[in-house]
């Protein structure tokens, strides 16, 4: 393709208003684009097969929905409850309004019990807060042990997908990482390369004095959460060290324990296209006898942190029912080209350009409602049946007619558009009359037929380019469609009066 | 059965002639077919870029025009503008009266294959066309119109048409409207995917339900001089060779 490309280490992603730079970026990136083809067809694939190992997967996507509008609907008493049952279980619950909140909630939590390392495991909401940096500048070492989340921490990067964090590395570049930041000798067998993450790991973990997890489901009617995880790491980090804090999204809480079975029948089949995580940890309170193991001390966090704006909203309220498989990051066409960072958020993809404006205010990330062809093949994939297009078109409107309902606080002003909003006045108003409407088309075919040539626009290209961008920006790769000599109404005249 | 045509404002400018063979086909399959010249658009581009009240605007009109028509049905040559009539009751929220008429508007309004096989139940139009054709899913009238077997049943149909589908027929072209020219760049590597796979399945037409992935596709393969053919399904229908 001949879309101006950008040297393959220009890896320095902007922030998400830098939407069309970035994705400039990476379009431009070949590894990527093989690690992103790769990630599509075996997630795509072994979901599929996951999913068909389960009789009636709609009516548990029907069933999963329903729990979490009733939850949302009544989140207030949920989250009481849960906060209550976890206490009497022996976990103290502190409650966090934003990610400035969760951060010095625990460096106070963390200094007065005098911990000064940490070992962490996968957390996107840890992520969403950048609790990494608020507990480096705290100088409380943490390390990051869930294997892709300590790949890209060596290499001082983020997340670039929800699940798959270090989905944009390349084998080659792990291993010249960890010969650069462990010193192991150069390799490229996969079993070296883990063998050495988990002797370093096992280390930090034998040394943590406080273990910090995400959670991915917390139950209301027994104070319980639950993580899941593959590699072992999260249930050494919530058991090993004596402390374990675990932040929640107050969306995570679910009503009853036996709800679980409906999430973890479409979590894993969802995220990773398992028929379940090698590793499930249902942790309600501390240990409850000296002889039991586990840490002495569980705390959970419970984070606000812009949720309860758009649950305040009925449309954007049913961003808070995802349950972060990536299934919709996967099935998108537009993430499929250029990955994670270009989003410039921690929630990338579609879900994440639903999220992400409603996170850190909408005038910050104007360009990423817009980052979708609005196929519908997120919604068609995702376990809770969120309209993610709708979200899209509902945040859309936002930029353009400013906030509606609940968001309205987080909201700066948006730059207009002042061409866009004229071009769109313009075309009401003349596509509201016949007769502009003929003359416009008129006008239209007269300027194509003036300035286009075999589809391509021809010499008055550079002006063409600057007067009417969107003309220059499909005739640069696409031919103009060929002009008809009359259009449909004008023959449909035509024959009605030879009749 | 008394059909009302909305032909979509970007088949009547740009592609006539979807309107023109779509008008034949309903004929052939007994219909009258009736064409009310104020039509212009449903609104859309305006809707999908954000600006709802100028979508609210061009919904009205396009309301009241087609319920005064005292046909039996409004069908479209696109599913992408059909599923935008069914999207009207969403602009109207708060006003019922509104929803009341936009809905029953979209009770009447039929994407062309869907009225073809669902409504009327045909699917033998008599074509003929001789070659390999395969089918591009356009994603508004796969998801949010469900059509899936029934442009497919149609093309089968078709005397001399060899039919094969493609691995990524239900994947987006990468059109999306305004999307198309917002970000050009990742639009075009989308498209890339499905001109790939067009090319590999060895095809003489490539068809689909909607003027605006053809433009897309069609644009990519004429500019890169492909002997391929961007058809649309009532082109198809229509054909007779």
């Amino acid at each position: 393709m001949n879309h101006p490309t950008e040297t393959a280490d220009s890896t320095v992603y902007g922030p998400p208003n830098a939407f069309d730079q970035n994705a400039l970026k990476a379009l431009g990136d070949e590894q990527l684009h093989s690690a992103l083809q790769n990630l599509v067809v075996t997630f795509g694939e072994r979901r599929e097969a996951a999913i068909s190992s389960v009789e009636d997967w709609e009516g548990l996507r029907d069933e999963a929905r329903a729990i979490k509008d009733e939850t949302l609907a009544h989140l207030d008493r949920y989250l009481k409850e849960f906060a209550n049952n976890a206490e009497r279980a022996g976990a103290r619950i502190h409650w966090a309004r934003d990610g400035h909140e969760v951060s010095r909630i625990i460096i106070r939590l963390l200094r007065e019990r005098n911990a000064k390392r940490v070992v962490k495991s996968k957390s996107m909401a840890t992520e969403e807060i950048h609790l990494n940096a608020a507990l480096e500048a705290a100088a409380i070492e943490t390390v990051e042990t869930d294997l892709g989340e300590w790949i890209i921490q060596l290499a001082h990067e983020t997340p670039s997908h929800i699940v798959v964090p270090a989905i944009h590395k390349s084998k080659k570049q792990i291993a010249d990482l960890f010969v650069e930041k462990i010193g192991i000798e150069p390799t490229d067998d996969v079993a070296k390369l883990t063998s050495a993450a988990r002797r370093v790991l096992r280390q930090r973990f034998a040394e943590a004095d406080a273990g910090i997890s995400g959670v991915n489901f917390g139950v209301a009617e027994t104070g319980t959460i639950l993580i899941l995880e593959n590699e072992g790491n999260i249930r050494l980090t919530t058991s090993l060290p004596k402390i374990h804090i675990a932040v929640m999204g107050i969306e995570k809480v679910i009503p009853r324990f036996a709800d679980l079975d409906v999430f973890l029948k479409l979590l894993p089949r969802s995220g990773t296209g398992q028929q379940l995580t090698a590793y499930q940890s249902l942790i309600t309170g501390t240990k409850k006898r000296p002889e039991d193991e586990g840490p002495e001390e569980l705390h959970i966090v419970l984070m606000d942190n812009g949720r309860s704006r758009m649950l305040a909203h009925p449309v954007t309220r049913q961003s808070l029912a995802c349950i972060r498989c990536g299934a919709c990051l996967n099935a998108c066409p537009v993430y499929q080209q250029i990955g994670g960072h270009a989003y410039g958020s921690v929630y990338p993809g579609p879900i994440g350009a639903v999220i992400t404006p409603q996170l850190i205010g909408i005038s910050k990330a104007t360009q990423l409602p817009y980052a979708s062809s609005l196929c519908g093949a997120c919604r068609e994939v995702c376990p809770v049946k969120i309209d993610i297009p709708a979200l899209l078109l509902h945040l859309r409107s936002e930029i353009v007619e400013g906030p509606v309902g609940g968001l309205s606080e987080q909201r700066g002003p948006v730059k207009k558009k002042f061409a866009e909003h004229l071009a769109f006045r313009l075309y009401v108003f003349a596509w509201s009359r016949p007769m502009l409407y003929e003359w416009g088309a008129r006008g239209g075919r007269l300027f194509q037929r003036l300035v286009v040539t075999q589809g391509r626009i021809g010499k008055v290209s550079g002006l063409i380019a600057r007067i009417a961008p969107p003309f220059g920006a499909w005739t640069a790769w696409r031919d103009a469609p060929p002009i008809a000599p009359r259009t449909f109404r004008e023959q449909w005249r035509e024959s009605s009066r030879i009749k | 059965m008394r059909v009302s045509l909305f032909v979509t404002c970007l088949v009547d400018q740009l592609w006539p002639s979807v309107g023109t063979t779509a008008v034949e086909v309903l004929r052939r399959a007994g219909c009258e077919v009736e064409f009310d010249q104020r039509q212009t658009c449903c609104g859309q581009p305006a809707f999908n870029t954000g600006y709802r009240n100028e979508a609210r605007a061009l919904a009205r009109r396009f309301i009241e025009i087609f319920e005064e028509s005292k046909a039996d049905a409004i069908v479209s040559p696109s599913g992408s503008c059909t599923a935008m009539v069914h999207h009207f009751r969403e602009l109207f929220a708060e006003d019922e009266t509104w929803r009341t008429r936009a809905e029953s508007v979209a009770e009447r309004t039929h994407e062309f294959a869907s009225f073809l096989i669902n409504v009327l139940g045909v699917d033998d139009l008599g074509a003929s066309f001789s070659g390999r054709v395969t089918w591009h899913d356009a994603c508004h009238g796969l998801r949010d119109l469900n059509l899936h077997s029934e442009p497919r049943r149609l093309i089968r149909k078709v005397r001399g048409v060899e039919f094969v589908e493609l691995p990524n027929a239900d994947s987006c072209c990468g059109f999306g409207g305004t999307f198309s020219v917002k970000y050009p760049e990742i639009s075009v590597a989308i498209l890339d995917n499905k001109i790939e796979s067009i090319e590999k399945a060895g095809v003489r037409a490539v068809v689909s339900g909607d003027a605006s992935c053809l433009m897309q596709i069609g644009g990519r393969l004429s500019r890169q001089s492909s002997p391929v053919r961007a058809m649309h399904l009532a082109e198809l229908l229509a054909s007779r060779e």
